[in-house]
């Protein structure tokens, strides 16, 4: 039954992405960080939907929408282990995990306040060390994703 | 290209370091020559080191290089706003090496992204100093005529010394054991004590510094113990005098045992050590001019077969 609901929300798009399996205060962070408040298409944002493996989940179906690689490795950052689906034409076109990548050009921003990166107009680039830590590739200094902070 | 920049030597393998330290004998055996005639060594001193500068600015000159560049960064536009990526793309179009020290971290790899003339990391904040670490690893190699299975104590601020963080990390290949003799308060980092797990390296933690305690050493490398680093000025008043090398503390130690020190020196070794066969932290400074000239010929290409058989030598 819940399976059905989730595949109907999905299949009554055209063209855009879902984010699924979005824990559920991590939702509106995630709303924040697309900016989704301006967005002129059809949006739909939903929370506390049951979830086999997750107990509840948030999940947003964005209409005429598809993610830079950029924006997803940010999506990763903020919310690692969600799932993106990619719609066309009625179609899944592309559904994959996403997870942290091992490299983040200047998506995440250094906490060293004596890195050169937080002083020159520069891209930061970091590391992924394991699924919770990340390094900077100019000072050297690990940070955990938790605190971590955007560009 | 290749960038044959030197940003760190943390990494380097033993055949890379034994290279380098082949390099440096040669020019301690003729450190005045003309191999760099024609070429231009910018030093690039964003924060003020003089020794650090006189030092590769002897080097280069001892080589037969022109030396350029600024020291004090009031006087160049970086004052006025202007990038590190501009002042390098710069500097870079008049020199063929730039030897620069920057206070903020990763400065010199940043820069060495910027430009096809090679860097010399001179030091970056508290990051990374890899020329100090090379006259380190000269200092003890001479002395001991190895860098393996060494004692190697460690005295002082370990928290803040960043020349002990270096040093430690270019020795794991060498079976080294540590001792680290600190203040609680200045004690060894833990990721560098996690390090020393992660690479077999043995180590010790202790906080006497007595005639026993210092018996084992092979090398003595003693720090500076600051003020400024203590939260807990009380803490400081209590162990100020307690991580100070005095000559009757030298009386148990192996004969070949060399005490190192990065200088400058404030009280941390008395002056009367100096008399004393086991000091040797002068001649460390001293070997910087050969760990220096062998870096700046490295970044330049210049191998050590050429160093060998250089008819430029003027004595
Ligand atoms: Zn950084």
């Amino acid at each position: 039954m819940e399976q059905n609901k989730e595949n109907m929300m999905v299949a009554a798009l055209e063209n855009g992405s879902v984010i699924d399996h979005i824990p559920t205060n991590k939702l509106f962070t995630i709303v924040q960080l697309l900016d989704l408040e301006k967005f002129k298409e059809e949006v739909v944002i939903a929370n506390n939907l049951k979830s086999q493996v997750m107990g509840k989940k948030g999940l947003i179906k964005i209409s005429g929408k598809f993610f830079s690689e950029a924006e997803i490795s940010k999506l990763a950052v903020v919310c690692p282990n969600i799932r993106l689906t990619v719609i066309k034409d009625y179609e899944v076109k592309e559904k994959r995990e996403v997870t942290l990548p091992e490299k983040l050009t200047n998506i995440v921003k250094c906490a060293n306040p004596v890195c050169i990166t937080n002083n020159e107009p520069m891209k930061t680039v970091f590391y992924r060390k394991d699924m919770e830590t990340l390094k900077c590739r100019y000072c050297g200094k690990e940070q955990k994703l938790k605190d971590i902070k955007l560009k | 290209m290749e960038n044959r920049s030197i940003v760190s030597i943390a990494d380097y393998g033993k055949e890379k370091i034994q290279y380098l330290l082949d390099m440096a004998a040669e020019f301690e055996a003729h450190p005045n020559r003309q191999i760099l005639k024609g070429k231009v060594v910018a030093t690039l001193f964003f924060e003020p080191s003089t020794r650090t500068r006189l030092s590769f600015e002897t080097a280069a000159n001892r080589l037969g290089a022109r030396v350029i560049g600024f020291t004090d960064p009031k006087v160049t536009s970086s004052s006025k706003g202007e990038t590190l990526k501009d002042t390098i793309k710069m500097v870079s179009n008049y020199a063929d090496v730039i030897v620069m020290r920057h206070k903020l971290e990763g400065a010199a790899l940043y820069a060495s992204e910027v430009t096809n003339v090679p860097i010399i990391n001179a030091g970056d904040g508290s990051n990374l100093h890899p020329s100090q670490t090379m006259l380190d690893l000269y200092s003890i190699y001479k002395t001991q005529g190895t860098l393996e299975n060494l004692n190697i104590y460690m005295v002082g601020d370990l928290k803040y010394g960043r020349t002990v963080h270096s040093l430690l990390m270019s020795m794991r290949k060498y079976n080294p054991t540590f001792h680290f003799i600190a203040p609680k308060e200045l004690e060894m980092p833990e990721e560098y004590k996690l390090y020393c797990k992660q690479n077999n390296i043995n180590y010790i933690e202790q906080q006497d510094f007595t005639e026993d305690t210092i018996a084992d050493a092979d090398i003595l490398y003693m720090t500076r113990v600051q003020r400024e680093r203590f939260t807990d000025l009380m803490e400081y008043e209590r162990v100020k005098d307690a991580y100070i090398l005095k000559t009757n503390m030298l009386g148990k130690c192996k004969e070949n045992m060399k005490i190192l020190h990065p200088l400058p020196r404030v009280n941390e070794i008395e002056y009367d050590v100096d008399e004393s066969q086991h000091a040797y932290y002068f001649d460390q400074a001293q070997n910087g001019l050969y760990a220096r000239e062998a870096l700046i010929c490295d970044v330049l290409g210049i191998t050590l077969d050429q160093i060998k058989n250089d008819n430029t030598i003027i004595g």
